[in-house]
């Protein structure tokens, strides 16, 4: 069982509020990601979780148990670092043993379940090395290894996979969204890349400011996002946003559509731009258009378009999936 | 060092360097040699002759040599544990957040700067004397009789006086090494639930390892070659009971007026310190390489 509670969460340094008062449910099972931009508290906020910071204020329940003066290790969670924080002079056995050895595990069932955990990474044939020879993924796996070999009640990953190479990222990311799945372990992820956010969770957290913006599935998010914010947060390339009279036209202070959502014509269109750059990605064309008045819109065309920069053209937003924000950046459902 | 002509060129610059380095070393220790070789008395000058090895044989046989020997070991062996162990507890010590840090610190590390001469008769004098000594006052205090260091632990107070100056050394390498430990590193164990009493042994002891033998490399060349605190102090005595290999060489030279025994005496120092030095290396050098 792994359901994690936070009711009001508050965490002060000094006199500058970092986490100010999140309210939040984690389901036994679940893939929760917190995503932000960088300062936003998210890494904070997961560290609370974890007991290595005590809170200011409010609580923090696993399976309904108030842990807020709980010590990390006895919470039952454990977690991931971003600098993979192994030891440097232990093998990898015993790098992924450690937390065992240290609650006390008998020799032979700590092997047992190192040689498992192992098996599972595929990192049996490097147990007697030390993290210095292994390259920065076999780390990263080692890193997992210690985390997954304590049958914790939640796994926890601060930005784990910042530190490798593009390729290895996305290896990465499928491994561990797999491991997650077959273990059915709750686990809480933070990043700040969006990517990564969409393709593993069940849930999004988006934060901002040390206060939550929105929670809900990716496509949640991303059909409907509840502010300005997420709305300009999640997505890539971001949603275009439009005030002014071409925003009132549609009843709104602001108007956002995302840049698949706006169809191009040589000869007929609601905004009328000139191509400043055209990117052509092979699959896509992401069109930069300098519309008059309105502004830079993005718009995410098919691959064989060939528009050349300084063309002129007649952009269409799709009515039906315009999304329009009040003055105070909210968004206003029909 | 790109090209050949550029190799040259470089090997060229650096050489009068490399020959000043080499005459500065070379020579000294060839004189010593030489002296060595010489029934050399600075109470009958002119009269030098070769005699061979004559001297080395008068010096190892002194039973003298083996009483400073042992003393030596004595001296640098004891000075290394409180140093190190003591290093350790005060730079760990030193590395919380306390109130005063700063001062804490030039305090810690004021004794390195004090000349040993005066170290040496601060110690002897304020602090051991057994008439006007600080500690006899508290001694007194408690109605106990006070210690004569100087007759009675001769070799112990001059471990005490080289400790004092050693440790802020130790301290200084150790504190800077205990501050490099990764943050991140220690967070995971605390997620592992491990002790402060195993989290000592099992990470920071080992993330210290490199700087302790850095400490005791360097610490060995200095303690083997005490000498300015047991002048100061015993002046060797009682007996031979604070003679190191440095003190009894300079015995026989400024005492006894021996050059050639003396000569003799530095060049046993020298293969000693050698000697010593290779099985350091061997046994904690490794903890240098990666």
């Amino acid at each position: 069982m792994g359901k994690i509670e936070l009711v009001g969460v508050e965490k002060t340094f000094g006199h500058v509020g970092v986490i100010k008062g999140v309210d939040l449910q984690v389901e036994d099972g679940e893939f929760v990601v917190f995503v932000g931009p960088s300062g936003c508290g998210k890494s904070t906020l997961l560290r609370l979780i974890a007991g290595l910071e005590d809170t200011t204020g409010g609580r923090i329940l696993i399976d309904g148990v108030d842990v807020s003066d709980t010590p990390p290790a006895k919470r039952g969670l454990s977690m991931v670092f971003q600098s993979y924080a192994l030891y440097p002079h232990m093998s990898v056995r015993s790098n992924i043993g450690f937390g065992l050895r240290m609650a006390g595990v008998p020799k032979e069932e700590r092997n047992r379940k190192v040689e498992a955990a192992a098996a599972v990474l595929n990192l049996t044939a490097y147990l007697d090395r030390r993290p210095g020879q292994l390259s920065g993924g076999q780390r990263q796996r080692v890193a997992i290894g210690r985390a997954i070999v304590r049958e914790p009640k939640a796994f926890l990953f601060d930005e784990p996979l910042s530190n490798l190479d593009a390729a290895l990222r996305v290896n990465m990311r499928l491994e561990i969204a797999r491991l997650q799945n077959s273990l059915g372990t709750t686990a809480i992820y933070v990043t700040h890349d969006q990517i990564e956010a969409m393709t593993l969770a069940d849930k999004i957290v988006v934060l901002n400011a040390g206060k939550i913006e929105q929670v809900g599935s990716p496509l949640e998010l991303y059909d409907h996002p509840a502010n300005l914010f997420v709305a300009g947060f999640i997505g890539s390339p971001k949603m275009n946003l439009v005030s002014g009279a071409a925003a009132r036209k549609h009843g709104a202070a602001t108007i956002g559509v995302r840049p698949e959502h706006v169809s191009t014509s040589p000869t007929i269109g609601e905004w009328e731009g000139v191509v400043s750059v055209a990117e052509h990605v092979g699959s896509d064309t992401f069109l930069y258009v300098t519309v008059p008045d309105i502004g830079d819109i993005t718009v995410r065309a098919v691959g064989e378009l060939a528009l050349k920069p300084g063309a002129k053209v007649f952009l269409t937003p799709d009515i039906s999936r315009i999304h329009r924000f009040d003055r105070d950046g909210n968004a206003v459902r029909n | 060092m790109a090209t050949r002509q550029t190799h040259i060129l470089g090997r060229i610059l650096v050489a009068p360097s490399i020959v000043l380095l080499f005459l500065w070393m070379i020579v000294p220790l060839g004189m010593t040699i030489w002296f060595s070789l010489l029934r050399y008395s600075l109470l009958d000058p002119g009269s030098e002759s070769f005699v061979g090895l004559l001297n080395y044989q008068y010096f190892l046989t002194d039973p003298a040599f083996f009483t400073a020997l042992a003393n030596t070991l004595v001296l640098v062996g004891a000075v290394l544990a409180i140093t190190v162990v003591g290093g350790v507890l005060i730079a760990l010590l030193m590395d919380q957040p306390i109130f005063g840090r700063g001062i804490v610190r030039l305090m810690v590390i004021a004794p390195f700067f004090v000349m040993p001469t005066v170290s040496a008769l601060v110690w002897k004098n304020l602090l051991m004397h057994p008439v006007s000594g600080l500690f006899a006052w508290v001694s007194k205090l408690f109605g106990l009789t006070p210690v004569d260091w100087f007759t009675d632990y001769p070799l112990l107070a001059i471990i005490l006086i080289v400790s004092w100056q050693w440790l802020p050394f130790a301290t200084l390498i150790l504190l800077t090494a205990l501050q490099s430990f990764d943050e991140e590193q220690k967070e995971a164990a605390q997620m592992d639930g491990t002790p402060p009493l195993a989290f000592f042994f099992l990470m920071i002891l080992p993330h210290l390892a490199r700087a302790i033998t850095v400490v005791i490399l360097i610490e060995t060349i200095f303690l083997l070659s005490v000498f300015a605190e047991i002048l100061v102090t015993t002046g060797g005595g009682p007996g031979l009971a604070t003679t190191n290999i440095a003190f009894l060489v300079y015995a026989q030279a400024l005492l006894q007026y021996d050059i050639g025994g003396a000569s003799a005496g530095g060049i046993v120092a020298v293969v000693l310190a050698n000697i010593v030095a290779i099985f350091l290396v061997r046994l904690v050098g490794k903890n240098l390489d990666a």
